[in-house]
């Protein structure tokens, strides 16, 4: 055998042993890192979302609206708890769908008897006005003290009731 | 569930698990190139010494292939969540192991000594075998914890494979040391299959009892103190391995049972001192067998000057061995990227150059480059069973996998430290690498229990608790 083909498999061997322990490494780091971070892009935020507050991704139709049609003056920035288990949680509004109610999926999880799983939603529309929804709670929403039937605009500073919550939206 | 968090620079970033995934394919795709990697070496060092390519290379590389393959489909079935990287490193170094076995067997130096000559045919009977104990410890061992109801049987059935070559007529003095025992034809050396046997008891016997060894204790210099009595354990183990010492006359074996139980001691209390302890006890001990047991002195002087001891051999003196000083010789002339397959001349070493010494001729053909691959190969096995231990969920699983995984690392370092020069030499063997039938089969078996535990650990916990939404809402009654 010449010498330069035996060359060749002596430093070819190595290699691919070398090469099996790199692969070899690379899955472990694979399994290392068993976690998907997902960046959702810089966004300002007003405050630390409360740990009570789920950030769900907002649907992308809406984070486009939010974009879209600027904010307007004197549009409410955040949502606070003012009565019930969660009282004094706030949640920055940005444009995103707010859910309310003890599902583990909600944007606000309501540790409340008389709430629904999905009690009630809060989303801006088109022109960034926010709506409060009902979601055919079985104790209803109240806005200031009417039930709700329809979607609702919402005035700041107006309180909304959700069983033994009453959430506010302020500047 | 994801969660939310946000960084002070206002970037938004969801962590989410992703649901575990098996990691089967991955495994396969290891394993592939686990075999193909032999498979070159085998064609390397045929087309190296015997300017062909080896007659033996489609039957060899088919049989490595199809014991791998086995393997993996027992795991897939039986163990669907084990890591994935265990079995493909046993493989690799199982036939690397065997590619080396067969290049010694071409020496005709090695062949006139009966040292080699058919043996790589043997190795692949023992992986085969090797193999066999691996598929029946995953379908009978459904679940590890089923060992620790045979902790106090795991200690008698220990201390009887350790004692074992003591057994006059049973036992086997070979070249000093009587940690080989026959029975009919074959040649056992049950300090192997004991390491996994007394990891078990260990593990049982410190989950029970480690919250006495742990919190009794006073605090003295940084260090805290075990009291009086919580020393017990430590001392007969201690005492148990120095018998081992003096009657088997081999250092790897003692310090192998020793050090194994100080590193699962020090993980099941968390406590530093039994490390200390541990070090202090062994390094006493050994010293002070090794100033009265002729055996253990000789080796200790071959470490010492492995020149002399050379010199000695040369001159023909009776009880004296080349072998250390020839390895050294092929560590040496293998240099930084080693001689290429077949090209060395480890079969210098003579005797025991296809086991205890076998690593010399990675050294040799292989040099630094390859011998490095080699050891590191050895840490991911020990780095997934370290890891294996942190995943698993109950205290025994943990214990069990950090006590074979300790064991299997010390093994290896016993065994190169002592072939590189670096300890005195001892008679074990490098795990997957070297010739014998014990040492493959009983490190199948401790691979084996190692991807249980790992299976067990990675597999998702069950689903949770039912959600609060199943309960109804309370209806708000106007009273």
């Amino acid at each position: 055998m010449s010498e330069l083909t035996l060359t060749v498999m002596r430093l070819g061997f190595l290699a691919v042993l070398w090469l099996f322990v790199i692969v070899a490494v690379q899955v472990i780091r694979s399994d290392l890192f068993g976690t998907r971070v997902t960046q959702r892009g810089s966004r300002r935020e007003a405050g630390r979302p409360q740990q009570a507050a789920r950030q769900q991704a907002a649907p992308p139709q809406q984070r486009q609206q939010a974009g879209g049609g600027r904010q307007r003056r004197n549009a409410p920035t955040k949502l606070v708890v003012t009565e019930g288990t969660l009282t004094g949680t706030t949640v920055a509004l940005q444009g995103q769908t707010i859910t309310l109610g003890r599902a583990h999926d909600s944007t606000i999880v309501l540790d409340d008897d008389y709430a629904s799983s999905r009690h009630a939603r809060i989303y801006p529309d088109r022109d960034g006005q926010w709506i409060v929804e009902d979601l055919g709670s079985t104790n209803g929403t109240y806005l200031d003290r009417t039930r709700l039937t329809t979607p609702t605009p919402i005035a700041p500073g107006a309180p909304i009731r959700i069983g033994k919550t009453v959430i506010e939206l302020r500047k | 569930m994801s969660s939310s968090t946000n960084t002070p620079t206002h970037h938004t970033s969801t962590i989410g698990a992703i649901g575990a995934p098996s990691r089967r394919n991955t495994e396969l795709a290891l394993l592939v190139f686990a075999v193909v990697i032999p498979v070159f070496a085998y064609a390397n060092v045929g087309l190296a010494m015997n300017d062909e390519v080896p007659a033996g290379l489609l039957g060899y590389g088919i049989g490595l292939g199809l014991l791998a393959g086995i393997g993996h489909l027992v795991v897939r079935k039986f163990a669907p969540y084990a890591d994935p990287l265990l079995l493909p490193l046993a493989t690799l170094l199982n036939g690397l192991g065997l590619v080396a076995i067969w290049r010694l067997d071409q020496s005709k130096l090695l062949q006139s000594i009966n040292v080699a000559g058919g043996k790589a045919t043997n190795q692949l009977i023992y992986t085969a075998m090797g193999i066999a104990l691996f598929v029946a410890v995953l379908i009978f061992l459904k679940d590890h914890r089923v060992l620790q109801r045979y902790t106090y049987i795991s200690m008698v059935g220990a201390l009887i494979l350790l004692l074992l070559p003591l057994v006059p007529g049973l036992g086997l003095n070979v070249f000093g040391a009587r940690i080989w025992i026959q029975v009919g034809s074959f040649t056992i050396q049950p300090g192997e299959f004991a390491k996994i046997v007394l990891a078990v008891f260990f593990a049982g016997y410190l989950m029970v009892k480690r919250d006495a060894l742990a919190l009794a204790s006073r605090r003295f210099m940084g260090l805290y103190l075990p009291r009086g009595r919580d020393l017990g354990p430590i001392l007969v183990v201690w005492f148990i391995s120095i018998l081992i010492l003096v009657f088997e006359t081999d250092l790897g074996t003692s310090l192998l049972f020793f050090g194994m139980f100080v590193i699962m001691l020090y993980v099941a209390t968390e406590r530093t001192s039994w490390i200390v302890f541990g070090l202090l006890m062994s390094g006493a001990g050994a010293v002070g067998v090794a100033s009265f047991e002729p055996h253990v002195q000789q080796r200790v002087q071959a470490w010492l000057d492995p020149m002399k001891e050379y010199m000695l051999s040369r001159q023909g003196v009776a009880g004296h061995s080349e072998q250390a000083m020839q390895a050294l010789w092929a560590f040496g002339s293998g240099g930084t990227l080693g001689t290429g397959w077949g090209q060395g001349h480890s079969e210098l070493i003579r005797f025991a150059a296809n086991s205890d010494f076998i690593l010399a001729t990675f050294g040799e053909e292989l040099g630094l480059a390859g011998v490095m691959g080699i050891l590191l190969i050895y840490a991911l096995i020990v780095e997934r069973g370290v890891r294996t231990a942190l995943a698993a969920r109950d205290p025994f699983g943990k214990l069990l996998a950090i006590g074979l995984s300790g064991a299997f690392a010390l093994q290896v370092f016993v065994v190169a430290g002592g072939v590189m020069g670096l300890i005195p030499l001892t008679g074990m063997t490098m795990p997957f690498l070297a010739y014998g039938g014990s040492s493959v089969i009983a490190n199948w078996a401790l691979i084996g229990v190692l991807i249980r535990i790992s299976d067990t650990a990675r597999r998702p916990a069950p689903a949770p608790a039912p959600n609060p939404d199943a309960e109804m809402t309370q209806v708000v009654r106007p009273s």
